[in-house]
């Protein structure tokens, strides 16, 4: 299945959020999800499936002013 | 007298930015420095992992200070929005300094769209710092929308410029007596952070004069007095400009010679 992972394009196997979290490698707590503009709490990733030609924001802490 | 911002006191009237340091080393530094009991940082995209992103939150969660996560380069309502709320989650807080950029060169505040993000996440539960510009308007708009904090520029971003308009911001400090402003953006030298605070602003928030000088550390040292300074002068009341001289040494007993 075709995505855009952070402005990426990306082949992916996971059907839903959780596990293409898990399929890129992401461990830890400091990182939130974006599914098509619209943010996607930790707790309902697990829920949320992806499909072809999906957005995916994964934003983690960065300096800032 | 402290501040307080949505009901939190603050050890410190400045805050600072964490962006553009020589090294994190120099900005834990320059942070303790400063003495700043609330930072800025932001959410950015990480590729596998995220392991960078990871390291910087646990050097600012070591300095033990409270975090002010920024919407920084968000140019509509729905990413300032969508940012805010991804925010909340990884940094824990319900404070966001909200930014919706207008424009590309200036960086000036869209107004308009600051408003109704404001609103929006206000009633999500947001304590919501917006970066605005000094119009009296706008900031009427913002506390309507359920802002109770304002943060006006004084000059564009990152321009060092300090003060532009002074007036616009006497006005400003005036028409809203009652309200925390702080000073966001536009500062470039401890001079400008003090003569703000001389205006009778709550507070500063500045990145760049601290994290680009020659030395941020000494420079963070420098901002902290600054601020102190220009508060303690605005409540012992500084005089006011005159248009003609006036002896400071008394006439009355004066020697006559001739």
């Amino acid at each position: 299945m075709k995505l855009i992972v952070n402005g990426q394009a990306l082949d992916a196997k996971a059907p839903t959020l959780a596990e293409l979290l898990a399929e890129l490698g992401y461990e830890g707590d400091w990182y939130a999800t974006a599914l098509n503009s619209e943010f996607v709490p930790a707790p309902e990733r697990a829920a949320a499936r992806l499909s072809e030609g999906d957005r995916v924001e994964i934003l983690t802490p960065r300096q800032g002013g | 007298m402290a501040l307080a911002v949505y009901g939190t006191g603050l050890s410190s009237r400045l805050m600072l930015g964490t962006a553009q340091y020589p090294s994190p080393a120099v900005l834990a530094e320059a942070v303790k420095a400063s003495g700043a009991g609330i930072v800025t940082v932001s959410l950015r995209r990480e590729g596998a992992g995220g392991e960078s992103g990871g390291r910087f939150w646990a050097l600012i969660r070591e300095l033990g200070v409270r975090v002010l996560p920024n919407t920084a380069g968000c140019h509509s309502v729905k990413e300032a929005v969508t940012t805010a709320r991804m925010a909340r989650e990884v940094f824990r807080t319900d404070w966001i300094k909200l930014e919706v950029i207008g424009h590309h060169d200036t960086l000036q505040p869209d107004v308009f769209g600051l408003v109704e993000a404001a609103r929006i996440l206000a009633a999500e539960g947001f304590s919501v710092f917006p970066y605005t510009t000094d119009d009296l308007v706008v900031g009427e708009r913002l506390l309507e929308a359920g802002c109770q904090v304002l943060m006006p520029w004084c000059a564009p971003i990152g321009s060092a410029k300090g003060p532009v308009n002074i007036d616009g911001l006497k006005a400003y400090r005036a028409h809203f007596a009652d309200i925390p402003l702080i000073i966001d953006a536009g500062l470039g030298r401890p001079s400008h952070a003090a003569a703000v605070m001389e205006l009778g602003f709550d507070g500063v928030l500045l990145n760049t004069a601290v994290a680009k000088a020659g030395d941020p550390v000494r420079m963070a040292e420098a901002f902290a007095q600054a601020v102190e300074a220009g508060r303690l002068a605005f409540e012992a009341g500084p005089l006011e400009p005159r248009d003609m001289a006036v002896p400071s040494t008394p006439l009355i007993g004066r020697a006559v010679f001739s």
